[in-house]
């Protein structure tokens, strides 16, 4: 693809870049902190991606290969118009097989192939602020982050299981890193919680309309709250994927015909892609249970 | 009395961008150190590695604070000044960045910004240069960014760094993130990182 003139390398101008690396060292240095950043309008609007894009643009160098992902999947117009805004503005090389990529920007799903070090992975986060739902107020939340005071977090937690008998959130699954900050891990599905602790990649995180900015270094304690008598648990399918047949990695449901038949199939496409050329085969049919936990992402 | 200013980076939007690259990893990384390319031949007594995290990193919104060696007879500010165009500040606890050429003569980190509880990034990255760092004994390293242990042999520090820093660890998240530069070479020390001797 030809790389348009008339920008700087990666879009950025060169003052913005130094003051979100700035702020991406500083987030690095105090794992699961959110440092404010002054995030810029970019080509496409809040809510696709900007602060990922910002991030990526900041990191990015000629030599890297990158992948981008929308909900698991190379081809969703997300993840498309990601992957030639930064083919086009930075020249660099991209790739759909995580095991390629240099550095991954993702929307809402971590990798199934485990990531590696000297991998980076960006999270585009809409909300960085895991006790926005429990108090409006950024001046509390500040505080209450300063002050550890967490206990709300847990009675959000303890509500659930009142309500319907065991904790019900299954995406966006607040963590705790390094055993200090309470952290969004941006509106993943449960599922990709325990892929976030002790990661070998260093993981970043761009939140645009929102400003702020994230890290969680390698190997770095990433737990998921819970009760010692409701622990985490992750989502789990009575399919396996019609496609690949893969029964470890997270399911989509598709609709595929108008009688409500479905099947599920992995949403992380590159993975899907490289069971099947390693000579695995599901059933390749609807599904014919009635009864199969959804997973919501 | 014109002076010659020396030369800042060859491609400034690419050098800084792998110098920031190493930075970024050795942060992630603590202790393992990074090799920086910058300014062949930046103004003594600054190494081309401090030059070169400095040009990556600095600039009108970053107080820069030199210690006595560093500010010497005003080539490295002059060089500072006109390359990143980043002010120069007489108060530690103003600095974005310190830069530090005769270590044994710092003040304890504790005299630097340390951010608040609020706002833990407002705290000062010290760049501090050594005679010499090697990753193959020393100190003991544990922390995030590290899988088991790192280990970083560091020459030219004053006796009292490792205390200073353990002595800090209570005020988490506030602290102070060091850079410790030899030539070419940096290794970062992030205020999480544990060291024992």
């Amino acid at each position: 693809m030809s790389v348009v003139r008339g920008y700087n390398f990666a879009y950025l101008d060169e003052q913005t870049k130094r003051m979100i690396r700035r702020g991406l060292l500083k987030a690095v240095a105090v794992p699961g902190y959110q440092v404010p950043f002054g995030s810029r309008e970019m080509p496409l609007p809040y809510g696709w991606g900007t602060g990922g894009i910002q991030v990526t643009a900041s990191v990015i160098g000629p030599d890297d290969v990158l992948k981008v992902i929308d909900q698991g999947a190379d081809d969703t117009t997300n993840a498309v118009s990601i992957r030639r805004f930064f083919a086009r503005v930075a020249g660099v090389a991209t790739t759909e097989r995580t095991t390629e990529a240099t550095l991954i920007q993702t929307r809402h799903r971590i990798p199934e192939t485990p990531l590696a070090e000297g991998q980076i992975l960006v999270y585009q986060v809409p909300i960085p602020e895991p006790l926005r739902w429990v108090e409006p107020r950024e001046t509390e939340t500040r505080k209450m982050h300063a002050l550890t005071e967490y206990g709300v977090m847990h009675v959000k937690l303890y509500e659930d299981i009142t309500r319907h008998g065991r904790i019900a959130t299954s995406f966006n699954y607040p963590v705790l890193v390094n055993g200090r900050y309470v952290m969004s891990p941006s509106p993943i599905p449960k599922f990709d919680n325990p892929k976030m602790h002790r990661m070998p990649a260093l993981q970043l995180f761009g939140a645009g309309r929102e400003k702020r900015l994230y890290a969680v270094p390698p190997h770095t304690r990433v737990e998921s709250l819970d009760f010692e008598d409701h622990p985490f648990e992750v989502q789990t399918w009575d399919d396996v994927c019609a496609l690949c047949g893969a029964d470890d990695s997270y399911l989509d449901e598709v609709i595929v015909d108008d009688q409500g038949g479905r099947m599920f199939v992995c949403s992380d496409s590159d993975y899907c892609r490289q069971r099947r050329d390693a000579g695995h085969a599901g059933h390749g049919g609807p599904s014919d249970l009635e009864t199969v936990e959804r997973g919501t992402p | 009395m014109a002076t010659m200013i020396s030369d800042g980076f060859d491609d400034p939007v690419m050098q800084t961008q792998a110098v920031f690259r190493a930075v970024l990893d050795a942060t992630a990384r603590p202790g393992r150190p990074r090799e920086v390319t910058g300014p062949a031949a930046p103004p003594e007594p600054m190494m081309p590695g401090t030059a070169a995290v400095l040009l990556a990193l600095a600039d009108l919104d970053t107080p820069l604070w030199l210690d006595r060696a560093m500010a010497g007879s005003g080539g490295v500010a002059d060089y500072l000044a006109f390359q990143c165009g980043a002010p120069r500040t007489d108060d530690p606890r103003r600095a974005v960045f310190a830069a530090i050429a005769d270590p044994l003569a710092m003040p304890p980190l504790d005299a630097f910004a340390l951010g608040s509880d609020e706002a833990p990034e407002t705290s000062t990255t010290l760049l501090i240069q050594v005679a010499d760092l090697r990753d193959d004994g020393g100190w003991r390293l544990t922390g995030p960014g590290i899988e088991s242990a790192h280990r970083l042999a560091v020459d030219g520090l004053p006796d009292d760094f490792v205390a200073w820093r353990t002595g800090g660890r209570h005020l988490f998240p506030r602290g102070t993130d060091v850079i410790l530069i030899a030539g070419r070479r940096l290794a970062a020390l992030p205020r999480t990182t544990r060291i024992e001797e």
